[in-house]
């Protein structure tokens, strides 16, 4: 167990680190994600007011998709990354644990008495993941079998009012799953039912969406990292880029238009360290005059690929010369490729 | 006769008729989860009680394994560079991590006997 956000956290079950991650890769992983918060926003424009928070588009959003999004501050840095659904009448946003009281509060401080706000902490928040996440979910709830990805359902169900949307945090197809708390040991307890199904937790988690390139708050992303230098452009929809349909309008576009496509100088990628060092968040990369030209943001083994891998954020003008660099990883230089993310290509149910 | 010492930072560390076998105990390699890399002293490296020697590194977290005697090394376990998980596997056996020749004879005695070191753990458990 470890402490996350303020909540116990188990590491892992009782398979392992490696053993879990790899079983989410080929069968299916249960992550119990209760930590993360919940957030609704209902009323008249609710999707104007959480786009003037957002570069993403939300106002063209349809009834029952889901979109990922960044919360902004004024210097173009970010004060959470989220998924948004829209539903028939309100907006949910599944938010960060460590950010979620903030990021309540950021909202209700910008959109104030404008529409309704509510944080939920009365859902618990699972996580089915893997190839045969669809089978294992669809034991319990038969419709998601023609939930298409990036698409969100709401219904009622023997385990209470529900909210399903087919995304997650793995690079693999699977769900995510928001039901009332009392209702969470039941509902997991009849998904470890089928046989491919397994508990996963925090180590695998963070593993998997590292193979799969996926930023994490606090490393990737932060308040002072903007999406052009986390490599998210994709993030900022087109009709809010410069010259878009509703350009502007959320905190921080001038900076981000400042920066835009590629004018930071820094950005995100991905390494792979040569031999079988694990090259870790924080570690510098040098050049080989010893010049420091970026630094690791987050770095592991990767079960699958079975080495270490790494993201960090690097000049751009190295990038571009195309110079050798080394981690310094206790005073030793280990030599590393820059290479596309993510490692492992994404398996999302299109 | 063999004597077998613990450090408060779980390393184990035998006499073998002079010669002295370091390792991690079974409680730290728990606590570690999977071993996926282990950095290993050079061979005649001289070094000091208390001295980073090696490192242990699992998917979570890198640990070092100071050293609970002074002395030369005058062997590593090469085995773990391909097989980590032997760590995991047999941590007071084919888990090892180096062997030094002691330079101080008194050193191992101080430190906690097998029934001194379950007490610790259990009192963190």
């Amino acid at each position: 167990m470890t402490s996350f956000a303020g909540y116990d956290m188990p590491v892992h079950y009782q398979g392992g680190i490696i053993d879990e991650h790899k079983h989410v890769r080929s069968a299916c992983g249960i992550f119990d994600v209760s930590h993360m918060g919940v957030i609704e926003v209902r009323g008249a424009d609710a999707d104007q007011w959480v786009e003037s928070l957002t570069p993403a588009d939300i106002c063209s959003l349809q009834p029952g998709a889901q979109r990922y999004a960044l919360l902004m501050n004024e210097r173009g840095g970010v004060v959470d990354d989220l998924m948004v659904s829209r539903l028939q009448d309100r907006l949910v946003l599944v938010v960060n644990a460590a950010c979620k009281n903030n990021d309540f509060s950021y909202i209700r401080s910008a959109i104030g008495d404008q529409v309704e706000v509510t944080m939920h902490e009365e859902l618990a928040l699972i996580a089915i993941q893997g190839p045969k996440a669809h089978s294992v979910l669809g034991q319990a709830i038969p419709e998601v079998g023609t939930l298409s990805f990036l698409r969100t359902l709401s219904k009622s169900s023997e385990f209470g009012d529900i909210l399903i949307s087919r995304s997650g945090y793995t690079g693999e197809d699977g769900f995510e799953v928001a039901l009332p708390a009392e209702q969470a040991k039941q509902f997991t307890e009849h998904l470890l039912s089928h046989p491919d199904a397994r508990l996963a937790g925090l180590g695998a988690r963070d593993t998997l969406r590292l193979e799969a390139g996926l930023c994490l708050y606090g490393h990737e992303l932060g308040p002072d990292i903007s999406p052009v230098e986390a490599d998210l452009n994709w993030a900022i929809g087109k009709s809010r880029r410069l010259d878009g349909a509703r350009e502007g309008n959320f905190p921080g576009a001038d900076v981000v238009y400042s920066q835009w496509p590629d004018n930071t100088e820094s950005v995100r990628v991905g390494i792979l360290p040569e031999g079988k060092a694990p090259v870790r968040d924080g570690a510098e990369l040098v050049d080989a005059n010893g010049n420091v030209i970026g630094t690791v943001s987050s770095g592991s083994i990767s079960p699958t690929l079975q080495r270490p891998v790494a993201m960090a954020f690097i000049q751009r003008s190295a990038l571009r010369s195309g110079t050798q660099l080394f981690a310094n990883v206790r005073n030793r230089h280990i030599p590393v490729a820059v290479t596309n993310l993510p490692f492992i290509p994404h398996n999302y149910a299109r | 006769m063999m004597t077998i010492r613990f450090t408060d930072d779980h390393e184990w560390a035998r006499d073998d008729d002079g010669i002295i076998t370091v390792g991690i105990t079974d409680f730290a390699q728990q606590q570690l989860g999977e071993v996926v890399y282990v950095e290993l002293p050079d061979i005649d490296r001289v070094v000091a009680v208390g001295e980073e020697v090696a490192v242990v590194e699992s998917v979570k977290a890198a640990g070092e394994v100071k050293s609970p005697v002074s002395g030369t090394v005058v062997a590593v376990n090469e085995d773990l560079n391909d097989s980590p998980e032997l760590v995991n596997d047999d941590p007071s056996g084919n888990g090892w991590f180096y062997k030094i020749s002691p330079s101080g004879p008194d050193e191992l005695n101080a430190l906690m006997d097998e029934t001194a070191y379950e007490a610790m753990v259990s009192a963190l458990a």
